[in-house]
């Protein structure tokens, strides 16, 4: 029976890349010194499940390095392997190899052969397979005695395919001390891998001990070894059933393959006695201690999660949006119903008011992923840009728990990649520099997430050279912006934020060539948010973020310009005042403008932009609208207000074109279409042929 | 674009005679004319009530209404077309189509009935180019005494004079 496997394949590069990712942060987060056993697993079943996915679609690239890399992932995670930083520094890059496969296969990327037999080679070479060009640390046949060790209970020796698992049970003399059982203890470590199952009272050398050895040697040569120093009448040697992992990794037993082809060649030269590949550069004598968790405490938790498609979220914040608005509806025409009669049904009323509103909650934080999702991208891309710049970065991350809209997630990603970039070439200083300063060699990036009102705040923070209020005035008065030397620091700051502008002596393909932060600032304010720069010139520089909470719900004032109703956004609306006939004053007989408060702003009359016959008759009889956006500040005419409102934004693109002017649409309470106006847009400047007939 | 399907090849002008295989139009009037469209692209039929106007927009682009939630703009085609006596009350009637991805909907007289029209009872549209364009015929159809226009609607409504998708509004 043929299947056709297509189908699947979309399942499988979603769980695949979210492997990948997983797998990333854990390498990144791996302690050298320490690894949790927990983690090293995850990071191999990474490995091993996209191994097997990879063959069974038939992707044979894929399969090949994932199968490298599990086989040298299964070795360090049974401690037969120490982890080395070189080996995470190749894990990363199978990764990448791997990630760049799975886009060869997914259509949109190119998978690198090259660089996949590369890391191939390198894996095997670190596995201490086939190839080894390299002398290794320590000779065959040499004893590697700094290497042994105080045993952890936790240590898991777990034999390979042609070793046996030995337990030796034995007597020391009364009188013996430690070093004749260290001695003792290095002899067998030649064989093999050895620990202590069971021992007298601690300290004490005297007494029955019961080791256990893993090795390939026979047991004629343990029996040497050990009939040397112990009384033979007390030493017992037998073979132990293979009880790898004490019930461990009992779900990945059948990971193991038995004939692994990289592994036995190592095992089976265990003719001459050769010490086990130890840690190599392990700088003290402990082999790598293993902590010990609750194991499957990841897989608890991927169970309580279900994967769904975007479009039904999306749908369900549609429906649950339509339910606001019926329900505001129903609210207002029973507003008209005498309260006292209609009791009953105002309480219900109201129940479903409340009712509506908690469901609209709990949908729009459906699509609420925590920020750290973007985060998580970030130890990667500052570890790799502080080394190509030779400075010494740390990232903090504060907040990741906090969440945020899924498709602000997606947009936010490049303007922080960007932020940070800036920050650790512009703003960290090299270490020399850093050290001169007082300051420690290793700068640091914060990034911080929080909530702030209706909105969240992001944080980009350094502690590097900060601003230099002087050299950007400088460089703005150089490019002919005219700004007064007065001015506030925090508008110098604003200024880098100018297209074009960009205080670095040298251009590095990372920065400086002033084309980042305006597309920063755009891609922020296309999302409705803003962006404010703090720094102190030698301390530091902090970048913050604001966005508003969700894009699909607006508060408004509701304005009538003659009999049409239009909805303001709040965020945008300063005051509204109702101007005194002897502040409205004309210039050249063209424009107006409105004095309000020392200041004079000019009017715009929306009668005009949106071509309505007014009802007011002139400008002092309706109500003026401060609006502001960017620093700038207008005043727009409207005859009426009418009240503040939290109104959903539907689409007018979707079946219409865009209308200058207007941002989109929204249905009121009584089912009629009012449109929202795009404040930003008429303070910044309307072109003159808007009023042209379309 | 045009085909000719006629078994007769007719050197009458037949211009844009597309290929007109026949189907079911729901046919409509507009004025003292009636007009068919296709009946696959009809989504519904209502009344006219609470509009929304759009700044700016041409005569018969009368604005927006809310379909159950979803944000339709409505244009009068006896303002476009010149027709019949343009007054709403309560039986005036509002075609509501889905053409290309679009809902759109379109004021008319009245609405009368879902004809079958084979392709022999359709013939091409006569040459009136001199006077208006007839890209969006699809032809004439002719039932008992009734003469059909019938319109190709999608054309129409994505076309450049109808000003209705982006790219034929006015440059930022």
């Amino acid at each position: 029976m043929t299947v056709d496997m297509t189908q699947f394949y979309q399942v499988f590069f979603e769980e695949s890349s979210e492997l990948l990712a997983e797998m990333e942060t854990l390498l990144l987060k791996v302690d050298l010194a320490a690894p949790d056993t927990e983690e090293l697993n995850a990071i191999f079943r990474v490995a091993h499940s996209i191994k097997g996915g990879a063959s069974t679609f038939g992707f044979t690239d894929m399969t090949e390095v994932t199968h490298v890399l599990e086989s040298l992932l299964d070795r360090v995670r049974k401690g037969e392997l120490a982890l080395t930083s070189e080996m995470v520094d190749v894990f990363l890059k199978a990764r990448d190899v791997v990630t760049g496969q799975l886009a060869g296969h997914r259509g949109d990327g190119k998978a690198d052969p090259v660089a996949a037999q590369t890391v191939c080679d390198s894996l095997k070479y670190l596995a201490g397979g086939i190839t080894a060009p390299l002398p290794m640390k320590k000779g065959p046949g040499s004893i590697d005695s700094s290497i042994l060790a105080p045993f952890s209970g936790a240590a898991v020796a777990v034999p390979a395919a042609s070793e046996v698992c030995y337990q030796i049970q034995f007597v020391m003399p009364e009188a013996a001390n430690a070093d004749a059982l260290e001695k003792l203890r290095t002899n067998l470590a030649a064989l093999g891998k050895v620990e202590s199952v069971g021992a007298p009272v601690s300290g004490v050398a005297g007494g029955n001990h019961v080791w256990r050895l893993v090795s390939a040697a026979p047991d004629t040569d343990i029996w040497e070894a050990m009939a040397f120093a112990v009384d033979p009448a007390g030493l017992k040697i037998e073979q132990e059933a293979a009880d790898p992992g004490y019930g461990f990794f009992d779900a990945f037993h059948a990971a193991i393959v038995p004939a692994d082809p990289v592994a036995s060649p190592v095992t089976s030269t265990a003719a001459a006695p050769e010490p086990k590949r130890r840690a190599t550069d392990a700088p003290d004598a402990a082999p790598p201690n293993r902590g010990r968790r609750e194991s499957d405490k990841a897989t608890a938790a991927d169970a309580t999660s279900i994967r769904v498609g975007v479009e039904k979220v999306d749908q369900l914040i549609n429906l649950a949006g339509e339910l606001v608005i019926t329900q505001a509806m129903l609210t207002q025409t029973a507003s008209q119903l005498d309260p006292v009669q209609h009791e009953k049904l105002l309480n219900g009323l109201a129940q479903l008011d409340r009712n509506t509103r908690d469901l609209q909650e709990s949908v729009m934080s459906i699509r609420m992923m925590p920020i750290s999702f973007v985060f998580s991208r970030f130890p990667r891309v500052v570890r790799d840009l502080a080394a190509k710049l030779n400075k010494e970065v740390e990232l903090k991350t504060v907040g990741e728990t906090t969440e945020l809209d899924k498709g602000l997630i997606e947009k936010i990603a490049d303007p922080l990649n960007h932020l940070v970039r800036n920050s650790i070439d512009h703003g960290i200083e090299m270490p020399e520099k850093r050290r001169a300063a007082g300051k420690p060699e290793k700068g640091t990036i914060t990034l911080r997430a929080f909530h702030q009102g209706g909105n969240i705040v992001i944080e980009v923070a350094d502690d590097g050279a900060g601003l230099s209020r002087e050299r950007i005035l400088a460089k703005a008065l150089s490019q002919g912006m005219n700004v007064p030397d007065s001015i506030a620091d925090q508008e110098v700051w604003q200024l880098i934020f100018a297209a074009g502008f960009s205080t670095a002596e040298v251009v590095t393909d990372v920065s400086g060539r002033g084309v980042g932060m305006d597309v920063v600032k755009r891609n922020i304010q296309a999302l409705g948010g803003s962006v404010e720069i703090d720094s102190t010139f030698g301390a530091g520089t902090r970048m913050s973020i604001r966005l508003p909470l969700t894009l699909a719900i607006l508060d408004g004032l509701s304005v009538k310009v003659g009999d049409q109703l239009f909805i303001i956004p709040l965020n945008h609306i300063i005051e509204s005042l109702q101007p005194a006939a002897s502040d409205v004053k004309s210039v050249r007989n063209q424009g107006t403008v409105v004095h309000v408060r020392g200041e004079y702003l000019p009017v715009l009359k929306s009668h005009e932009i949106f071509n309505i016959p007014p009802v007011a008759a002139d400008t002092g009889m309706g109500i003026m609208v401060i609006l502001e956006s960017d620093g700038v500040k207008k005043a727009l005419f409207v005859d009426e207000l009418v009240g503040q409102h939290q109104v959903v934004i539907k689409s007018l693109e979707s079946n219409y074109r865009r209308i200058r002017g207007v941002s989109g649409a929204t249905i009121m309470g009584d089912g009629k279409v009012a449109m929202i106006i795009d404040a930003g847009m008429l303070v910044r400047g309307m072109k003159p042929e808007l009023r042209a007939a379309a | 674009m045009s085909q000719a399907i006629q078994s007769t090849p007719s050197k009458q002008g037949a211009v844009a005679a597309t290929a007109a295989a026949g189907g079911e139009f729901l046919t409509f009037t507009l004025g003292n004319e009636e007009y068919g469209v296709d009946i696959l692209k009809v989504q519904e039929i209502r009344g006219y009530d609470a509009i929304t106007k759009i700044a700016n927009a041409p005569e018969f682009i009368k604005g927006v209404v809310n379909l159950r939630g979803i944000i339709v703009p409505i244009v009068d085609m006896r303002i476009k077309f010149n027709l019949g006596n343009v007054e709403y009350n309560q039986f005036t009637v509002v075609i509501i189509l889905n053409v290309c991805g679009r809902v759109v909907g379109m004021v008319v007289d009245g609405v009368s009935d879902v004809i079958m029209l084979s392709p022999d009872k359709i013939k091409p549209a006569p040459d009136f180019s001199a006077q208006f364009d007839i890209e969006y015929l699809i032809g004439l159809g002719t039932v008992d005494q009734r003469m059909l226009i019938l319109v190709d609607i999608e054309k129409l409504m994505n076309g450049r004079d109808m000003a209705l998708m982006n790219e034929y509004a006015e440059a930022a």
